[in-house]
């Protein structure tokens, strides 16, 4: 049997986790410090997503893959000119902020709408893809929003591996406690999933397919839709960094005999 | 007057697993500090009377339950549906519940359903003034938040290790049914079974006392110029078993596998720690050949002492990171841990 999907991968931007940030009351809730200036990377666990799409796609003739992303436009433009250059796609955008403070239901309903503008997208062939959280949130509750918004039954949540059968059905493994796998099958498209690392490297840069993904990039980030994001649903009362520092004792020069047994001691304590 | 409902999900040995016992504590104190409010139980799976036996001690005003072979399985369409059932049933208003692969998987679906908020990996609740604020962090552990909401109903889902184990004498309980009726399509998925690592690679162990974190100098060249990963794997394996500890790695170790390099042959993706990988809760982490890079500790925010061995004085661990960095070869040093631990 012949399958073929179209797969929306559902990721956007988040701060480089190499950077330092900081909580500050923004004029709508809290926000981060300089937040628009922080370089940003594509989140993590949807980038997982976006690779294995992208080689699902590969290994089913017909397959399309778009990646639909909120967050500001000018941040995306800049994002794209690295993730351009991994695998093919089509960029879908809606403007909009990609703070982690936002509630998870508006975020959700954002993507669901930009998912049914797509044209021509063939619902009975759609799997949904993203990360199984964010790296802003962190919630892992988007992804199920969208499928109820979309009507989409099936969902899958940890997702490191999707085979497809002969038949278009679906084998999946989610993660799930003890560091074991809980095996499924379904029945086929349309499913949701949100993905945890996958098995997939990052593919290299290659600049053709980087060519070839920017010029649909910029049209699609010129026609954004701004979103309508509420802000008013969760009321903060303080967003604080925590009082992690230590003071570490750093020991050097002592015999390894002393270290191992000092371990051992506080293991044992 | 607020109606909490608290909701849990039986093993398939029926018994409830350990972080629902420790939101029922969340549930009960919460309770507790809302005068007037009620407290109610949902129970989802094949055959929950032997746990709603075991909560009849608990002190809430009723039991509900969903149950039948279609919910034995965790399963997206059926679980979602029967959280919605059973929130209907019981009018909550707050609904608690812990922070299982099930229920992360299928409540923010059954929040949409019952047009409710949601708050997931709550790390704290308090009432103040009579309001429930909940705490819970963002971007991946960097920042705390106390919040609280106004919607209704309002689901939270608590992350282990908040509250103790509730602990109550078994008794008799009466379960009011909530019946439900599937369709084909809620069926197109069928769990099938678990994959789970042989007993000789089963490394993560989420009651462990002690995380033993594994960084990328494991597979590196050595002072002798050469690597030695099977020597790396033995000390390594030797520790988890004689200390009963859980493994995490630094993502770098376990990104090897997929760039062609050599690898720990038992660390997976489902060992990484940190930003990309998971938070998991132990009172000790010890951590080896690694530099302590900021997006690998964040996964250490719920570890509560902290050591490290790396030859680098000036890595991430010394940067107030961890309690004490020894600053030494750690073949040496876990070699030498490995004969005083399997001394006994």
């Amino acid at each position: 049997m012949s399958v073929a999907f179209n797969i929306v991968v559902c990721g956007s931007l988040v701060p480089d986790p190499l950077q330092t940030l900081e909580p500050i009351q923004g004029a709508t809730g809290p926000a981060l410090k300089n937040e628009m200036m922080l370089p940003s990377v594509l989140d993590p666990w949807a980038g997982h997503s976006l690779y294995e799409a992208a080689d699902l796609a590969k290994k089913t003739p017909g397959s399309k893959v778009y990646l639909l992303s909120l967050g500001p436009k000018a941040k995306l433009q800049q994002l794209m000119m690295t993730i351009a250059q991994k695998v093919p796609f089509e960029l879908v955008c809606v403007d909009g902020s990609a703070s982690g403070f936002l509630d998870s239901g508006e975020v959700a309903a954002a993507l669901a709408g930009a998912i049914e503008k797509i044209p021509g997208l063939d619902k009975t062939k759609l799997l949904v893809f993203g990360g199984c959280s964010s790296a802003s949130r962190d919630a892992g509750t988007t992804m199920q929003m969208i499928a109820e918004r979309l009507g989409v039954t099936d969902v899958f949540l940890g997702v490191d591996e999707l085979k497809v059968q002969p038949d278009g059905s679906f084998k999946i493994l989610e993660r799930i406690e003890g560091g074991q796998y809980q095996v499924s099958a379904c029945a086929g498209a349309p499913a949701v999933l949100g993905w945890a690392t996958g098995n997939l490297p990052e593919p290299p840069n290659n600049p053709q397919v980087g060519m070839a993904n920017m010029r649909a990039i910029m049209p699609a980030l010129q026609k954004a839709q701004a979103a309508a994001l509420k802000t008013d649903a969760i009321k903060f009362a303080s967003v604080e960094l925590p009082k992690q520092q230590r003071q570490t004792r750093i020991v050097k020069d002592m015999p390894v005999e002393e270290i191992a047994k000092e371990v051992v001691a506080w293991i044992r304590g | 007057m607020e109606k909490i409902l608290y909701l849990a999900h039986v093993d398939p040995n029926g018994a409830l697993p350990k972080v629902a016992l420790e939101a029922l504590n969340g549930a009960l104190q919460t309770a507790k500090g809302m005068p007037g409010s009620t407290l109610v139980i949902g129970l989802i799976g094949e055959n929950i009377q032997a746990a709603a036996d075991s909560l009849a001690a608990c002190g809430a005003s009723k039991i509900f339950g969903v149950s039948g072979k279609d919910f034995g399985m965790a399963r997206y369409a059926t679980d979602v549906k029967a959280a919605e059932a059973i929130a209907k049933a019981a009018a909550a208003t707050i609904i608690i519940a812990p922070a299982t692969s099930r229920f992360a998987r299928a409540l923010p679906g059954a929040a949409f359903r019952l047009k409710a908020a949601i708050d997931t990996h709550v790390s704290g609740m308090t009432v103040t003034g009579g309001a429930l604020q909940v705490q819970r962090w963002y971007y991946r552990q960097r920042m705390v938040a106390t919040l609280s909401r106004t919607a209704r109903p309002w689901i939270l889902v608590v992350d282990s290790g908040v509250f103790p184990v509730w602990q109550g004498t078994k008794g008799s309980a009466k379960v009011e049914a909530v019946a439900l009726t599937l369709t084909d399509k809620e069926k197109r998925t069928q769990v099938t079974g678990v994959q789970a690592p042989s007993a000789d690679a089963q490394t993560i162990r989420p009651d462990a006392a002690v995380l033993f974190v594994a960084g990328a100098g494991w597979t590196k060249k050595q002072a002798d110029g050469q690597t030695h990963v099977k020597d790396a794997e033995q000390l390594i394996l030797g520790f988890l078993k004689n200390a009963k500890a859980s493994l995490g790695s630094s993502k770098s170790l376990v990104d090897q596998g997929s760039e062609g390099e050599q690898v720990l042959s038992f660390m997976s993706h489902l060992n990484q720690v940190g930003q990309t990988g998971s938070t998991p809760r132990h009172p000790k982490g010890f951590s080896t050949c690694c530099h302590g890079e900021e997006p690998h500790v964040v996964g250490w925010r719920f570890i509560n002492e902290r050591r490290a061995v790396n030859i680098d004085a000036n890595c991430g661990w010394a940067q107030g990171k961890a309690d004490v960095l020894y600053v030494a070869d750690a073949f040496a040093v876990v070699a030498k841990v490995n004969e005083l631990l399997a001394k006994g």
